[in-house]
């Protein structure tokens, strides 16, 4: 059908001076889109199959490539978009729902970016990191909410709930093996027992192979309860309860039967081939009440050693459900945000559901506070955390910590062509492809992840630094450290943050 | 001594380490000067077995290398660890080219034979032979070791 064509949205561009015919590029694309002509001896393209995941434009070795946007357009409109006619277009050929990967590209306001960070001049003195100790480790978990009694030697006496001890406040967020590789998730377990914090399997279970980093593992029981058994919850550092996704909420999963080979039907729990589906709700959760149990449940079966996390999507009346779920007996909060990836979500659905994180986490922590149960629970944030600056202003929004996975994906070479639901995933990340798995090489996936988190921590400590801060508890839902620019009272209420200059 | 060791585990068959040995091999310095219209002869070559299975080939500075052995005039020999070929005195005879168990050595064009001398005659800048420095996957691996073939 003529109908159908949609004139490709980015062009390969090929240097054809600095083109050697290595054929590197025609190799390393799964999607075809380079082609090798023997008759002219000369490289050519199909720019239809190009979803601009640079990969090419990377291995190049003569840096021969660029990707360009093609430029063409349909006759302007701010109403009717290029893009929504396109995606209008589509429907009607396929008469299905669109699906995307990783978090709306969406133009919503970033709050982050409307955040400006305090620093001391003359009144308080600034702290040099480099000289001075600057305390970035995070404790996660319920406090006793009682001073803290010590004996005589001067140890503590109170007894304290089970925690996760961060010895920076960032983790890698749930990613479930399945959705990503092996050799992803092997990068993002060394990384996270390099570096002292903590990883997440999501909900396709914990292959035996990653049992060894148990210490530094979140296991993640879902709606599916994929790899759920004893020894899951046993092995984990902690157990997160998947209530929702800030990309996709209100929604549950399908990972398509094709996705479930050998060893991941071993690690899932389920036979092979057969599509894993996560219901939307927990259909034993249908109240506080219902996630009380299930709370408890798992903490009788862990033996009250491990503290439980409830991860929930940033949604209307996000307060309200927190301060819900703190009195349920969960030890920490995740927040998950509007703009949070995903591996495959319906276009509509990550587009317009959820609320962003920065709004969500400032409206729980001061809910959390008026309330006083504040200290009953941790709170983490997620959902497209981009830098160490983010880090730095959501936690003093009242973040204890914060998740990472859009970010950690892209130290790994992720270049957000967000394509991810396709399966053939060029840099061997959302793929379960053997010869595209193996592009993704663990040695130096951890290393790349153990890089960033190191940098971040570096900037941190600046950041801290600046503001005269030498805790990073100090900073914690320290909101006077914050202004904002551009919002209005509204914004400045939710987020608790007076306006630059007041 | 260091040795090349190639990890067929993480080998993505880009043949970029091909590319590579025959830019750093050519005597220019931009790569699309030295290779652009050119039929590459690299030192090192990726095998293409069935099943997706790719991995790298070149000498292995065995330590007991029957090339050198069988070298009619002395043209190979060893130094420091490394396998070196004198041109001058190579004759063109292919006793090595027969002898070598991996095809690590191959005829080429303007001299009689070539193999990899882990880039310590070519003039590369780099300390790590071309092919280990590039590879996108550290598929190939310049370390510390024993001969990897036992020879």
């Amino acid at each position: 059908m003529i109908h159908d064509y949609i004139y490709p949205e980015f062009e390969v561009a090929r240097d054809y001076d600095k083109c050697v015919v290595c054929r590197a590029c025609e190799r390393q694309c799964a999607n075809e889109a380079h082609v090798y002509k023997e008759k002219y001896d000369k490289m050519t393209c199909i720019n239809e199959n190009c979803v601009n995941c640079h990969r090419c434009v990377t291995i190049c070795p003569t840096h021969a490539l660029k990707i360009v946007r093609s430029g063409d357009t349909y006759k302007r409109n701010a109403n009717w978009q290029n893009w929504i006619i396109n995606e209008l277009v589509r429907q009607a050929g396929s008469g299905a729902a669109l699906l995307s990967s990783m978090g709306t590209p969406e133009p919503y306001p970033v709050y982050w970016d409307k955040l400006l960070i305090n620093a001391s001049q003359v009144t308080n003195p600034s702290i040099d990191p480099l000289r001075e100790p600057m305390e970035v480790r995070m404790r996660l978990g319920a406090t006793p909410g009682t001073k803290p009694q010590r004996g005589a030697d001067g140890r503590l006496k109170t007894q304290l709930p089970p925690s996760l001890n961060l010895s920076v406040p960032i983790m890698f967020s749930a990613m479930s093996y399945g959705s990503i590789s092996y050799n992803a998730h092997s990068s993002l377990a060394q990384a996270a027992q390099q570096l002292g914090i903590y990883y997440n399997t999501g909900e396709g279970g914990l292959h035996r192979d990653f049992e060894q980093y148990g210490g530094n593992t979140i296991v993640q029981v879902a709606s599916g309860r994929f790899g759920v058994h004893q020894g899951y919850l046993d092995m984990g550092a902690a157990i997160e309860i998947k209530m929702g996704q800030g990309a996709k909420p209100g929604i549950g999963g399908h990972l398509p039967g094709k996705k479930i080979v050998e060893d991941i039907s071993r690690t899932r729990m389920i036979p092979e081939g057969t599509d894993a589906i996560s219901p939307a709700p927990h259909h034993d959760i249908y109240s506080i009440e219902d996630l009380r149990q299930l709370v408890y449940s798992l903490k009788e079966a862990t033996r009250y050693t491990k503290p439980v996390i409830v991860k929930i999507a940033a949604v209307h009346n996000i307060a309200a459900i927190a301060s819900g779920i703190a009195r349920s007996g969960a030890d920490i909060i995740a927040i998950d945000g509007f703009r949070g990836g995903t591996g495959a979500a319906p276009t509509r659905i990550r587009n317009s559901v959820g609320i962003p994180i920065e709004l969500a986490l400032a409206a729980v922590d001061s809910r959390l506070r008026e309330e006083g149960i504040r200290h009953r629970v941790g709170l983490v944030a997620g959902g497209s955390i981009r830098n160490s600056a983010d880090v730095v202003k959501a936690i003093a929004l009242g973040a204890d910590a914060v998740y990472i996975a859009t970010g950690a994906l892209l130290a790994l070479g992720c270049h957000l062509c967000r394509s991810c639901h396709s399966g053939k995933c060029n840099w061997g990340i959302a793929t379960q492809r053997p010869d595209l798995v193996k592009r993704l090489n663990p040695e130096i996936g951890a290393q790349r992840l153990v890089n960033l988190v190191t940098a971040w921590e570096r900037e941190i400590k600046e950041m801290m630094g600046g503001m005269g801060i030498n805790a990073i508890e100090a900073l914690r839902g320290n909101r006077a450290m914050l202004r904002g620019v551009g919002l209005n009272e509204t914004e400045l209420n939710i987020l608790g943050v007076k306006h630059a200059g007041a | 001594m260091k040795r090349i060791y190639v990890r067929e585990e993480w080998c993505i068959g880009c043949h970029l380490c091909e590319y590579y040995c025959a830019f750093a091999n050519s005597g220019e310095d931009d790569m699309a000067d030295a290779l652009r219209g050119v039929k590459i002869n690299p030192r090192i070559q990726v095998e293409d077995a069935d099943g997706g299975v790719t991995y790298a080939v070149s000498c292995r500075h065995c330590e007991k290398p029957r090339c050198a052995e069988g070298c009619i005039t002395g043209a190979l020999t060893v130094i420091d660890g490394v396998i070196r070929l004198d041109e001058d005195k190579c004759v063109g005879c292919y006793t090595c080219i027969m002898l070598c168990p991996y095809g690590a050595i191959t005829p080429s064009k303007g001299k009689p034979v070539q193999k990899c001398e882990l880039c310590l005659s070519n003039g590369a800048p780099d300390a790590t032979p071309s092919c280990a420095a590039h590879c996108p996957n550290r598929a190939i691996v310049f370390e510390e070791g024993a001969s990897p073939c036992g020879l």
